[in-house]
């Protein structure tokens, strides 16, 4: 046991010759809500340095996908998947993994902005303190807001209430949690929908900021969005042929070429809005 | 009014139908048993609301009334009199009752919220839950003199006297659901995403709880705790025969002694009820405006805290 | 694309990357697991409580069972130089104050929570500021709601004054002030059996005064929390129809919202069953069996208040019976109104 969650943190595996690596090898051959199938057949690599974004039409299953990749979906009743998802080689739904230490490794962002009811300074160094971080907090605190865009606005008044800050500023205080312990992937599951366009392009710079150093996968409504910032991007499509809705990916692959010259027929019609 | 006599094509005192309305049937009028029913059941209604409230006022008048007149500093430094003694104050009934709800909030306090976080957190579902919910609801509706038989039989047949801890723990038991449900409540209360935030960055189910929940959820549990105190602040039955009554300070040998029979307000306030002697009546009068002044404080407290 | 994020973040950036994640250490994932058993073990001592209080109680009555068996709910004396026990007159003391309490605090109760509901009192305050024409006042405005909260709390608050405080007032409030009156109708009316005797101080009648005054509180929260869930759509179709207010009160609200209502009955029943000190003060510990509403009587929790504190061994055994009554009674009373209330908050298909 303890073997494998020193796996988790152990050294990335030496990248092949043009540094892209696969950090979380994600194949879900099946998920289910108690009897509901959610997901079939998706499978995503998702490329160290590198940010992986998921579209697709509400409903689909990109949320689900995502929390299946730092076993979040663990808190769901009911929850059961077939397949694997292997976070640097080792097998994350493997009995012998503590699901605890794996969020530790891969951190998340939510949809909705949720800090926590305590000051931003705390909000921040919570993650530091779960990891029992006995250096400089201070220091990791403002590295943190600062590459989250976010120092400048609160750094007068770090120790006032996180809820008082601003729909955009709780998601980027969400952000610098979530990157102040320096987690090796990042999964953002559509962080700027609740946020206005300037704030979504200065959370979309930083993702090109932090692309250089962390591992990224996004879920967005937004093509556009999508086009800016991923390299790679995966097309998950809703299949109501066998009666239920369960979502699966129709395609993935360069995010140019995806949207340029998608193979798929559902690709093409999602892409230029056409609808059946 | 007459708008919509007009409005019917043909004129009304032609034609003697069904459809055509009388002027007069659109008015108000007292004089139409329906109008008039309803007037008087909202008059009644009303009389018995501003009724059911004289008893609050009528009590808070004669505490301030009757035990005004006796509030002094030595109520709180002296003993009870005797018999045909003068003076006097309820010092220790104060120390006792103080001594015994802190016995009791020591209880029932980490108690109920342990448990209340198995029910909110741990295990919401499970069939253990829904016994523990429903045990919560039948002590909620428990007699509180039944309290005090327990006690009786489990602490003072076995420790072998009246005691303050006897009455504290008899008066954990009536607290106890008052803190597990409303816990209970308040952690349900804390929103998902939060939950799902302190998860996701990799804390514990302990860590999550003790770090995020608790802390999110004290005012709700604070509120709680408040009201069961309140409670038990002026519960009298279950003390009767658990802490019994005593005429001197919670204290032996020098040092506060838990386990010798123990006064409190609400008791002294039945007793001395009861007697003959105007000092004494006039002391129970000033013990039940301290103790209703306290009680109301924590509970308006209590409430207000919810409130935010 | 402009650059906002500011040029010194680099230089943060750029310094050697390092990740502080970690796994739980071992004594975080142990502790962890204590807490779990810790909460598990509390939610099961919750549940074993119970159980050990119903125990302790059965247990010490156990001998008393033996010795007196059935006589002893049928027995009407009370005497502990000759061992003779019966509760009968208890039993139906506490039967006939409960009962009395119930139909006046369940009365006041309602008609306290119609009060709340249909904002009798907001509307009030509204149309008397209607006349100077301050209704929506920035002040002004906010004050019929608020009448109304203050309102509601201070009917919460005829909940949280102790009972031996009301116990207190009866003797030097309440009975004086029933006293002649009652005394009238027993002069005048003494045929009725429930005048056929004096007040002679404590007796059912202030005791149940009390009592009800005690519950109401209980009544009026549950009825109101059920009243105000009467879907709106319900009260508009009725005035719709052109019924009045107090028509759409009668024939819509309370049928309605009925199971709510009622569970809060009796659920306040239980509570009055069990009271102690109100009763231990004003009833007047008689063991007398009375139609008459200004006798004195007891009631079985008033006979455990008076005698357990000076009751020898023998006698300690025989209230533990009684008291097993008692919680028969009252547990059986509250599962019923707490399986009614239940049944009222779950919606049925009519109500969608
Ligand atoms: N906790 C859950 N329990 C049961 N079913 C769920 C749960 N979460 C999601 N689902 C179902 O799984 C399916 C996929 O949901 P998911 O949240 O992954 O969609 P999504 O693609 O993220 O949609 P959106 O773009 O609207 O966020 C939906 O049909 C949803 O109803
Ligand atoms: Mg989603």
């Amino acid at each position: 046991m303890v073997q494998n969650a020193q796996n988790l943190s152990s050294a990335p595996n030496p990248a092949n010759g043009n540094g892209k690596s696969v950090v979380i090898d994600c194949n879900i051959t099946e998920l289910y809500y108690g009897k509901f199938k959610a997901v079939r057949d998706t499978r995503i690599p998702i490329e160290r340095n590198r940010i992986t974004a998921f579209i697709g039409p509400s409903g689909c299953g990109k949320s689900t996908v995502l929390r299946c990749l730092n076993r979040m979906n663990d808190l769901v009743r009911g929850f059961r998947f077939e397949g694997h998802v292997h976070f640097q080689g080792a097998d994350i739904y493997h009995p012998s993994i503590d699901p605890v230490a794996v969020r530790r490794y891969i951190g998340m962002v939510f949809q909705q902005p949720n800090p926590f009811a305590m000051s931003i300074y705390r909000n921040v160094a919570f993650g530091l303190k779960l990891n029992g971080y006995k250096g400089d907090r201070e220091e990791r605190v403002k590295r943190a807001l600062c590459a989250a865009a976010l120092w400048d606005e609160v750094k007068d008044k770090l120790h006032t209430s996180a809820l008082s800050l601003s729909g955009g500023q709780q998601q980027r205080l969400c952000i610098a949690r979530a990157i102040a312990t320096e987690p090796e992937v990042l999964l953002m599951d559509e962080p700027c929908s609740a946020l206005d366009p300037i704030a979504t392009r200065r959370i979309e710079e930083l993702m090109l900021e932090l692309k250089e150093s962390y591992t990224i996968a996004i879920v967005t409504h937004n093509l556009q969005q999508a086009q800016r910032v991923a390299d790679k991007t995966g097309f998950l499509y809703v299949d109501t042929t066998q009666g239920g809705r369960t979502g699966y990916l129709v395609e993935f692959g360069l995010t140019k070429q995806l949207f340029e010259d998608p193979k798929e027929k559902h690709t093409q019609d999602y892409i230029h809005g056409r609808f059946s | 009014m007459t708008d919509i006599v007009t409005s019917v094509p043909v004129p009304s005192n032609k034609i003697d139908s069904d459809i055509v309305i009388d002027s007069g049937e659109l008015e108000k009028s007292l004089r139409r048993p329906r109008t008039a029913f309803n007037y008087i059941m909202s008059s009644l209604t009303t009389l018995v609301t501003i009724i059911a409230l004289i008893p609050l006022f009528s009590v808070v008048l004669m505490l301030v009334v009757r035990g005004g007149q006796r509030l002094s500093l030595g109520l709180f430094t002296q003993l009870p009199p005797a018999a045909f003694e003068h003076g006097g104050g309820f010092g220790n009934a104060i120390v006792g009752t103080l001594v015994m709800v802190g016995v009791a909030a020591l209880i029932s306090v980490p108690f109920g919220i342990l448990s209340a976080t198995y029910l909110a957190e741990v295990a919401p579902y499970s069939r253990l839950s829904n016994v523990v919910r429903m045990c919560g609801k039948i002590l909620t509706g428990f007699p509180s003199i039944l309290a005090g038989v327990f006690a009786y039989g489990s602490v003072v047949l076995v420790t072998g006297g009246f005691s303050a801890i006897a009455g504290g723990i008899a008066l954990s038991i009536l607290m106890l659901p008052t803190v597990i449900l409303t816990a209970e409540e308040a952690i349900h209360m804390v929103p998902a995403k939060i939950r799902e935030a302190a998860l996701g960055m990799g804390a514990t189910q302990m860590q999550t709880v003790w770090m995020v929940l608790l802390p999110t959820a004290f005012p709700g549990i604070l509120t709680g705790v408040m009201l069961a105190v309140a409670r038990a602040a002026g519960e009298t039955a279950p003390l009767l025969f658990t802490a019994l009554f005593s005429n001197y300070w919670l204290i032996s040998g020098g040092r506060l002694d838990l386990m010798q029979p123990t006064s409190s307000l609400a008791v002294l306030i039945y007793n001395f009820s009861a007697m003959p002697f105007q000092n004494q009546i006039e002391l129970a009068w000033a013990a039940a405006l301290i103790l209703v002044l306290v009680v109301l404080t924590v509970n308006l407290i209590g409430q207000s805290l919810s409130r935010k | 694309m402009q650059k906002i994020v500011p040029a010194n973040i680099r230089d943060i950036q750029d310094g050697p990357r390092k990740s502080i994640s970690r796994p739980p250490t071992f004594i975080e994932k142990h502790c962890n697991s204590v807490f779990g058993w810790a909460t598990y073990f509390f939610a099961w001592l919750t549940v074993l409580l119970v159980l050990y209080i119903v125990c302790i109680i059965a247990i010490q009555a156990a001998p008393a069972i033996r010795d007196y068996g059935l006589g002893f709910i049928t027995g009407t004396t009370w005497d502990a130089n000759t061992h003779q026990y019966g509760v009968l007159p208890e039993i139906w003391g506490t039967m006939y104050s409960s009962l009395l309490a119930l139909v006046i605090g369940s009365l006041f109760g309602v008609a306290v929570a119609v009060f709340l509901s249909e904002h009798f009192l907001s509307s009030f305050v509204f149309s008397i500021e209607k006349l100077f024409g301050v209704q929506f006042h920035s002040f002004w405005g906010k004050l019929p709601d608020k009448f109304e909260q203050i309102l509601k709390n201070l009917i919460e608050l005829l909940a949280a004054i102790p009972s031996v405080v009301y116990g207190l007032w009866g003797i030097f409030f309440v009975i004086p002030l029933i006293r002649p009156v009652c005394d009238w109708l027993n002069t005048n009316l003494g045929w009725i059996p429930i005048f056929n005797t004096t007040l002679s101080g404590p007796g059912m009648l202030p005791a149940s005064i009390v009592l009800a005054i005690m519950i109401l509180p209980t009544v009026s929260a549950i009825s109101l929390n059920a009243l105000l869930a009467v879907p709106p759509k319900l009260r508009e179709a009725s005035y719709g129809l052109g019924a009045t207010r107090w028509e759409t009160i009668l024939a819509i609200l309370i049928p309605t919202a009925s199971k709510g209502i009622f569970g809060s009955i009796i659920l306040a029943f239980g509570r009055a069953l069990g009271e102690t000190m109100a009763l231990a003060m004003l009833v007047g510990n008689a063991n007398v069996i009375s139609w008459s509403l200004f006798s004195p009587a007891n009631t079985l929790a008033a006979l455990l208040a008076n005698n357990f504190p000076e009751a020898g061994p023998k006698e300690v055994g025989v209230l533990m019976f009684a008291a097993l009554i008692l919680l028969a009674i009252t547990l059986f009373v509250n599962m019923i109104g707490a399986f009614i209330l239940q049944k009222a908050s779950t919606p049925n298909e009519g109500a969608r």
